[in-house]
């Protein structure tokens, strides 16, 4: 069993006065701004909880057990609980669980979801356990170029290759690309895993193995700019990569499609009378601080009405499915699911279109609508569906 | 006693009850000096009738239950001390009423004080209720459970002054309603009925608040906290009973600490003013700093400490940081406000004894006639030492209000039993015959308020 | 102990008295100036030590170079008349003291900047105006260390400074930079012109941040895009310590296409940001202080100014909001001039 002393945040971890002001949305509006908090309501399930349970682990007070593990898993690393919490640890407040969750890892003690994940990382290069051979599926028809010496890399991550749903979200990213004539290729089969959500999980060994090998690949085939489909490879890839050597100019896609729309490359479609209202994903916005590109996409739909949750930006409440949880979903299966309560608020605003950036967000909010019953009403869109010419 | 278990799985929902080892330790635990009380069950009711439910289990079972809503009072006030059930308020949290013209609202007991006061921003923002600066969790009804205060405590006084009608489940689980809405006339008075004041500062050990009318005040566009700063503690009381006299400000605070050097041995009057206009906050300054206070300023006893700094609503509290610990827990006490020279100095010594920096606030409650005043221990979580250090000097502190013929606010057991020594007899018979006739199977937050 | 270098016979022999004559905030003629002044230097009471602002003009107006404001302030510690209350003294003094550890001291090569305690505005020196600068006290814990003191002068108190500068010239000497660059210009005033006139060694050179601005502007020159706002400069009360480094601020204005607003408080007529006269003994003192910030803004409101640009951060904190409230927006110096190369300013 590891303890305290090998823990990164000893010095730090005990600090957490369980004040719960982590619990809150930057409005204040109510206590159910963690996602995990606002699915179970127990005290265990905010980040104070937690991070007392932590804690109390470290320094042998209490002993791993499957709860105490599905209660650190739970946590989605939307970072939430960062933006509110007052005093001077905030920043590493979530860094905290996850390095608990490292420790967890590095004893094998994690919950069976999580090590399956793990292992199909480790061994197919996505989570979901599929043949690496099949990653190329999702472009099926489109006519993409292999990237060699494009402008940009497309890379479209586990979700947008394997995952029916978010598949369309990948497919309209290459088109409206291909449309506004951007200069990009793909790796098809030869891309793997981006580690966001290895990382996110607490394996630091794959993070570090999935990193070189992908920086291996980028480096040797002259990349230099990337455009992500998904807001956790962009996160990675700008952040964590330059650790390991890999120093590339990152993008999310909403951001190169502000850019096309400004210089008048790409034109919003004709949506009379819509309304739209926008779901933040937190790898984007409360991670990058980048809330202003996909409203820019989202304005120029013309004729629609874009309206805002009453949670948005930096309150956005969490879909739900990050850090791992898109797979394990330890916040399902109930009408609080952090993704239904969501789903709700978008119902609440009257929108047509549930506007998402994040094929996380897309596949988690597109089943809610429907346990929730509003799929007649609302539609979950990827922005890049949004604006793909049908 | 997994029965209990699966009652209360009946009653809540599989996701709101526990009996696991992880959700037990966090509850065991609040956020002050006190030993960890494990409870056997938790459980996070979201109506009315569930808690109900609970209450009507915990009396056929025999079990304690504990109402926790914030966990916030930092004395252990919501720890099962014989165990049983916590049950978790706050989920019990709709805001049920707000009505403009009458300048009331009513909301479930577990509604936190961010969401009322983010809910009337929003949606009323001409009124404002009085906030405690207790961190934006802390509910409404654990805060009338203790008599606590808030921004408007000079204006207004407690916030259990404030109260216009309650909803309690009975420690045997029957609901009852005490002001207008017993009679089925709305929400808007406390008064002319029979007086039954039974619920308010027991700790909950009388009942289960579940809905509670309260009332709103204008809540002004223009909203500065100003300061005023003596070095003389012996000048507190006087200025703060001028100020008082003068009747023009909101919030009035003196903060005295060691840390940081520029508090140390000083005494910050904050004055919180608020106006709709300019010209209105111009003549509030001018009737406070040059008329009222200007002579302290002209003979250099009293300074200027700022002007205009801004007031932020939901107050946000860094003070349990600063021993870079976690922790910090503090005595609360009812004194008159011609104590404060006298609480400073004492509490400035106690402090000094567990080498602790000092620091004391005083808020004055309703027109000087009386002041919440405390004095905070900051102790570093990870060191037992320090812990052991803040849990004397809170005890400390305790018999030293008592010395000083003060009351102890929101007393830890410890305290309770201070002042139930010194109380008189005819009161503290009349206190258990209260709670025997309303729980005879003493269910209800026992070891609170707990007549031998 | 230290001494000021006064030059008195050339004070009396003054034909001008420009230093209480010029004063904003007293009326008096140069009869009356003359008497007074030599009152001040004999060490004799003076209504002038009791109605004092402390805003330093007096010691730009003086012709000789002379230091009148630092005469008064000493005469005022040496008095006993503080132009403050007692507890505003002792939290001011008590402000100084750090309390949070003892700074590290990194060797730094060549040119530093110097934050002063002002370590919470590090945004504030971002981008490439900035780039490749080693900032001592960027630590807000530690930045007492590197008080420069100077505000002391607002509290009738040379002595706290003489008694703690020599420590915290030493820890800025010890980071060995061979020039340091000072965020603000009170600490350039503390080294360039207090220091000396005391006598006090200061063995590192100092550079004006408006100075270094204006020359990191003229290499970026190909990058300036032309602002085209109406800017109206809040000249510090420190600036009258440098009076030289003034220019500077107009030649950054030329350099990136503002337009310094014309308007009656400006250069050697700047009116003082009433920060340290709001808290002043003297009767009447805070709406003194609310009638000179009302002055002040009208005026750049009438100049048509669009932006207020501050040095000081004390004068943001006093003027920033009630600028904003009139529509003009508030900008640190350095900031401006980011903006001017094209960049956001966080
Ligand atoms: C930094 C800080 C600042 C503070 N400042 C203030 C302040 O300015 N003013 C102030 O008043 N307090 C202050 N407090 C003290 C305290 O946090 C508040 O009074 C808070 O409102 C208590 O509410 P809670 O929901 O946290 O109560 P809890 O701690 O959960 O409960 C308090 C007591 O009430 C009982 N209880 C809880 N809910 C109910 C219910 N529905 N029915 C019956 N009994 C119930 C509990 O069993 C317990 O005995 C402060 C605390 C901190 C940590
Ligand atoms: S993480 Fe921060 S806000 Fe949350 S309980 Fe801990 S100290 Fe309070
Ligand atoms: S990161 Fe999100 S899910 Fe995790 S504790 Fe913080 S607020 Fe909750």
């Amino acid at each position: 069993m590891m303890g305290l002393e090998e823990y990164k945040y000893k010095d730090l971890i005990h600090r957490c006065f369980r004040c719960g002001y982590c619990k809150f949305p930057t409005d204040w509006s109510d206590v159910t701004n963690c996602p995990a908090y606002a699915r179970f309501r127990m005290e265990s399930y905010s980040n104070g909880g937690r991070l007392w349970l932590i804690y109390a682990w470290l320094t042998g007070e209490i002993q791993w057990s499957e709860n105490l593990s599905k209660i650190l898993y739970s946590c989605t690393s939307c970072k939430n609980c960062v933006e509110k919490c007052p005093l001077s640890f905030n920043d590493d407040i979530v860094n905290m669980v996850v390095a608990a969750k490292s420790q967890m890892v590095e004893t094998g003690k994690v919950p069976p979801l999580v090590r399956k994940f793990l292992q199909n990382v480790q061994v197919q290069g996505n989570p979901y356990g599929i043949d690496a051979n099949k990653r190329a599926d999702w472009m099926n028809g489109l006519e993409l170029q292999p990237y060699q010496g494009q402008d940009y890399l497309y890379y479209v991550g586990c979700e947008g290759a394997y995952d029916t749903r978010a598949q369309g979200a990948a497919r309209a990213t290459a088109r409206v690309l291909q449309d506004a004539g951007v200069s990009f290729g793909v790796l098809g089969v030869d891309e793997c895993c981006d580690g966001n959500e290895v990382d996110m999980l607490g394996e630091e060994a794959l993070l570090e193995d999935l990193a070189t090998k992908n920086i291996d690949q980028f480096s040797k085939r002259g990349v230099k700019n990337i455009v992500t489909l998904s807001p956790h490879a962009y996160n990675v890839f700008k952040n964590k990569y330059p650790a390991f050597g890999g120093h590339f100019n990152v993008l999310h896609y909403t951001q190169v499609f502000a850019d096309l729309i400004k210089t008048g490359k790409l034109k919003g479609p004709e949506q009379q009378g819509v309304r739209i209202t926008f779901h933040d994903p937190c790898f984007l916005g409360r991670w990058n601080g980048e809330y202003n590109a996909p409203r820019k996409v989202i304005g120029a739909v013309k004729g629609a009405n874009f309206t805002e949750m009453e949670r948005n930006k930096k309150g956005a409440l969490c879909c739900g499915g990050g850090a791992g949880n898109f797979f394990t979903d330890f916040l399902g299966g109930s009408g609080e699911s952090p993704a239904r309560i969501r789903a709700r608020e978008a119902g609440d605003v009257k929108a047509d279109i549930l506007a998402v950036a994040c094929p996380n967000c897309l596949t988690m909010l597109d089943d809610a609508v429907k346990a929730e019953g509003l799929d007649n009403r609302i539609k979950v869109m990827d922005i890049s569906e949004l604006l793909c010419p049908a | 006693m997994e029965s209990i278990y699966q009652a209360l799985v009946e009653i809540v929902g599989e996701d709101y009850a526990s009996n696991r080892h992880e959700e037990l330790f966090t509850y065991s635990k609040d956020l002050g000096t006190s030993p960890p009380q494990w409870p056997e069950y938790v459980a996070a009711p979201k109506t009315v009738e569930e808690v109900q439910k609970i209450v009507y289990l915990a009396n056929k079972e025999k079990v304690a239950i504990v109402p926790l809503g914030g966990g916030l009072t930092l004395a252990g006030l919501a720890l099962p001390l014989k165990g049983g059930i916590i049950i978790d308020m706050k989920r019990l949290d709709k805001i049920i009423e707000v009505n403009e013209a009458a300048r009331y609202m009513v909301v479930e007991a577990g509604a936190s004080h961010g969401k009322v006061t983010a809910y009337l921003h929003k949606h009323h923002p001409t009124l404002m209720h009085s906030e405690p600066g207790a961190p934006a969790a802390a509910t409404i009804g654990g805060n009338m459970a203790i008599h606590g205060q808030g921004d408007l405590a000079h204006p207004y006084g407690f916030n259990t002054d404030m109260i216009n009608g309650l909803e309690v489940i009975l420690p045997t689980g029957e609901i009852a309603r005490f002001g207008s809405c017993a009679v089925g006339s709305g929400w808007y008075t406390m008064h002319p009925l029979p007086d039954l004041g039974l619920f308010l500062g027991w700790n909950g050990s009388t009942g289960i608040i579940t809905k509670i009318s309260f009332r709103l005040y204008p809540y002004k566009k223009i909203r500065d906290n100003d300061a005023f700063t003596v070095s003389d503690e012996n000048l507190v009381p006087e200025i703060l009973h001028e100020l008082t006299h003068l009747g023009l400000t909101e919030d009035l605070i003196a903060t005295s600490s060691e840390i940081p050097p520029v508090m140390n041995r000083l005494h910050h009057i904050s004055i919180m003013i608020a106006g709709d206009y300019e010209e209105e906050m111009e003549f509030k300054r001018h009737m406070i700093f040059d008329l009222t206070l200007g002579k302290y300023i002209r003979s250099g006893v009293g300074g200027i400490g700022g002007i205009a700094a801004e007031r932020l609503r939901p107050q946000i509290s860094k003070s349990a940081d600063w021993k870079k610990g976690g922790g910090f827990e503090y005595v609360g006490s009812i004194v008159p406000v011609a104590a404060y020279p006298e609480c400073y100095r004492r509490g400035s010594e106690i402090s000094a004894r567990h080498d602790i920096p000092y620091t004391v606030l005083g808020r004055v409650i309703g027109c000087c006639h009386a002041m919440m005043f405390s004095w905070s221990y900051a102790f570093n979580r990870a060191d037992a030492e320090t812990v052991r250090h803040a849990r004397e000097a809170l005890h400390e502190t305790d018999v030293m209000v008592m010395e000083l013929n003060g009351t102890i606010w929101k007393p830890a057991v410890f305290g309770q039993k201070l002042m139930m020594d010194r109380m008189d007899q005819t009161t503290l018979q009349l206190m258990k015959k209260v709670k025997d006739l309303l729980d005879p199977n003493g269910i209800m937050n026992p070891g609170n308020w707990e007549v031998q | 102990m230290y001494k000021l270098t006064f030059n008195e016979d050339l004070c009396l022999a003054c034909g001008t008295q420009d230093c209480l004559v010029r004063c904003q905030h007293m009326d008096i003629d140069q009869k009356t100036a003359r008497i007074e002044m030599e009152k001040i230097i004999n060490g004799e009471d003076s209504f002038v030590l009791h109605d004092c602002a402390t805003c330093y003009a007096c010691e730009e107006y003086c012709p000789h170079g002379n230091h009148p404001f630092y005469l008064i302030v000493q005469r005022q510690d040496e008095l006993g008349m503080p132009p403050l209350p007692e507890p505003l003294i002792k939290r001011g003094i008590q402000t100084g003291i750090p309390f949070r550890g003892e700074p590290e001291i990194d060797e730094i090569k060549g040119t530093a900047l110097n934050m002063c305690v002002f370590s919470n505005l590090m945004d504030r020196v971002q981008g490439r105006l900035f780039e490749g600068l080693p900032i001592i006290s960027h630590d807000s814990r530690k930045m007492f260390h590197y008080f420069c003191q100077l505000m002391y002068l607002h509290y009738g108190k040379t002595s706290v400074i003489n008694e703690r500068l020599d420590k915290i010239i030493q820890t800025l000497a010890a980071h060995k930079a061979k020039e340091i660059i000072h965020f603000h210009d009170e600490c350039y005033g503390t080294y360039t012109s207090y220091a000396p006139a005391f006598g006090i060694e200061v063995p590192f050179k100092s550079i004006h941040l408006f100075e270094y601005l204006y020359n990191r502007l003229l290499e970026l020159k190909n990058e300036i895009k032309p602002l085209n706002y109406k800017v109206a400069y809040q000249r510090p009360c420190s600036s009258r310590l440098s009076p030289p480094m003034h220019q500077y601020v107009a030649k950054i204005f030329d350099l990136i296409g503002v337009e310094n607003v014309k308007r009656e408080y400006v250069d050697e007529n700047a009116m003082c940001c009433g920060g340290t006269i709001l808290g002043q003994k003297k009767e009447g003192s805070r709406q003194y202080c609310a009638e000179v910030q009302k002055k002040n803004i009208d005026d750049m409101k009438n100049a048509g100014a669009e932006i207020c640009v501050f040095n000081c951060p004390a004068c943001i904190t006093t003027l920033g909001k009630p600028v904003q409230k009139e529509g003009i927006w508030p900008l640190f110096m350095s900031d401006l001039c980011r903006l001017a190369i094209g960049e956001k300013i966080g």
